[in-house]
């Protein structure tokens, strides 16, 4: 799996550049001034990211989820749910680096295969940062109303943590 | 909607930290996201030029065609509006390849791309096209057959079977798929009426 993954980006830069040479592109001048069109997209992200990033860092450095999680622990004894995972499952749309920071602990108090920790892993890998994706794909591309993009997203992400309770005991 | 998410991370947050007192918090955390961001988008920057480059190389030498010729009986059916052997299959597909692989690096420049020729095809340039929520939907289920991140972590503290997370992710990320693109179709429609 590891040797395919990194035979991966060799052979498609060298099929690229071989087929390209072949059909009588001049590869080095396309290479160019396609890089070129990186730094109009890296300016026009800049600025929604930069608000993004704002209001997500002031939000999870607050110490509120500490206190809803606090709230809500009793309740989630009694339907059977360990309680660390759910800032995992809460903050996964929000923030990844914030997500693999609580999965670092979790490994460190429980182990890598305890069962605790490998739901939590399940619910970090098998989403992505919703949130980021959706600002940095509008935002870069100039979109104001994003519709229902959002409500799929979060309903998707839901579903995912939904299942994953569901899947993962299945392994153990 | 973002609109909404904003103040309410803000003002949640914000209020939260002031209540206890914790005001030299807030401070550092206003102050210091422009730099966070700023170090975000330099580590993206050079990655993603160098895929574009790459791209363009795929794009005018045909490739990207032959790649859009190849993929659109498959991608057709959840992308009903873009036109048969428009480049955006191209990127939409190297985008999901990528994604697939791990390679979040490179998939990033691709889906910006696929977005961006999605953009074109856009009646109405500021509101979200259907076929660009779809296509959201899919990077969002972060769809992978090696979750890269997660498996060294578990090797760092010594798991005994680190890559194992993997199975049970692809099966996961691929139900929501299937659910996210479902629930897709009903608002979709919804929205049109």
């Amino acid at each position: 799996m590891k040797l395919i993954s990194n035979l991966f980006i060799p052979i498609i830069v060298l099929v690229v550049i071989i087929y390209g040479s072949y059909k009588k592109v001049n590869v080095y001048d396309s290479f160019v001034s396609g890089a070129k069109e990186g730094l109009p997209m890296v300016c026009s992200m800049f600025f929604s990211l930069l608000a993004m990033i704002f209001g997500v860092n002031i939000f999870l450095n607050s110490g509120i989820i500490d206190y809803f999680f606090d709230f809500l622990k009793p309740f989630l004894m009694l339907v059977h749910i360990p309680a660390e995972v759910l800032p995992v499952a809460i903050m996964r749309p929000l923030s990844g680096s914030f997500g693999l920071a609580l999965l670092n602990d979790l490994y460190k108090l429980y182990g890598p295969d305890s069962f605790i920790s490998v739901l939590a892993s399940v619910i970090q890998g098998s989403s992505d940062t919703t949130i980021y994706v959706i600002t940095l794909y509008f935002g870069t591309i100039g979109i104001k109303k994003i519709r229902y993009a959002l409500w799929v997203g979060l309903l998707t992400d839901l579903f995912m943590v939904l299942l994953s309770l569901i899947i993962v005991p299945l392994f153990f | 909607m973002i609109n909404k998410l904003w103040i309410g991370l803000i003002v949640l947050g914000s209020s939260c930290l002031l209540l206890t007192g914790k005001s030299d918090v807030l401070n550092t955390q206003i102050l210091s996201s422009g730099k966070a961001t700023l170090e975000l988008v330099m580590q993206i920057f050079p990655l993603m030029s160098l895929w574009l480059g790459i791209m363009n190389i795929a794009k005018e030498s045909g490739l990207l065609l032959k790649l859009s010729k190849f993929i659109y009986p498959l991608l057709h059916r959840i992308f009903p509006e873009i036109p048969r052997d428009h480049e955006a299959f191209g990127f939409i597909s190297s985008n999901i390849l990528s994604n697939m692989f791990g390679l979040g690096n490179a998939a990033t420049p691709f889906g910006l791309k696929a977005m961006e020729s999605l953009q074109k095809l856009n009646k109405n340039k500021e509101v979200a096209s259907r076929s660009m929520i779809t296509f959201l939907v899919i990077n969002t289920c972060g769809l992978c057959i090696i979750p890269t991140t997660i498996i060294s972590l578990r090797i760092l503290y010594g798991s005994d079977d680190p890559s194992f997370i993997a199975v049970p992710c692809l099966i996961i990320s691929f139900l929501s798929l299937l659910f996210g693109l479902f629930i897709d179709r009903i608002l979709s429609r919804r929205n049109h009426k």
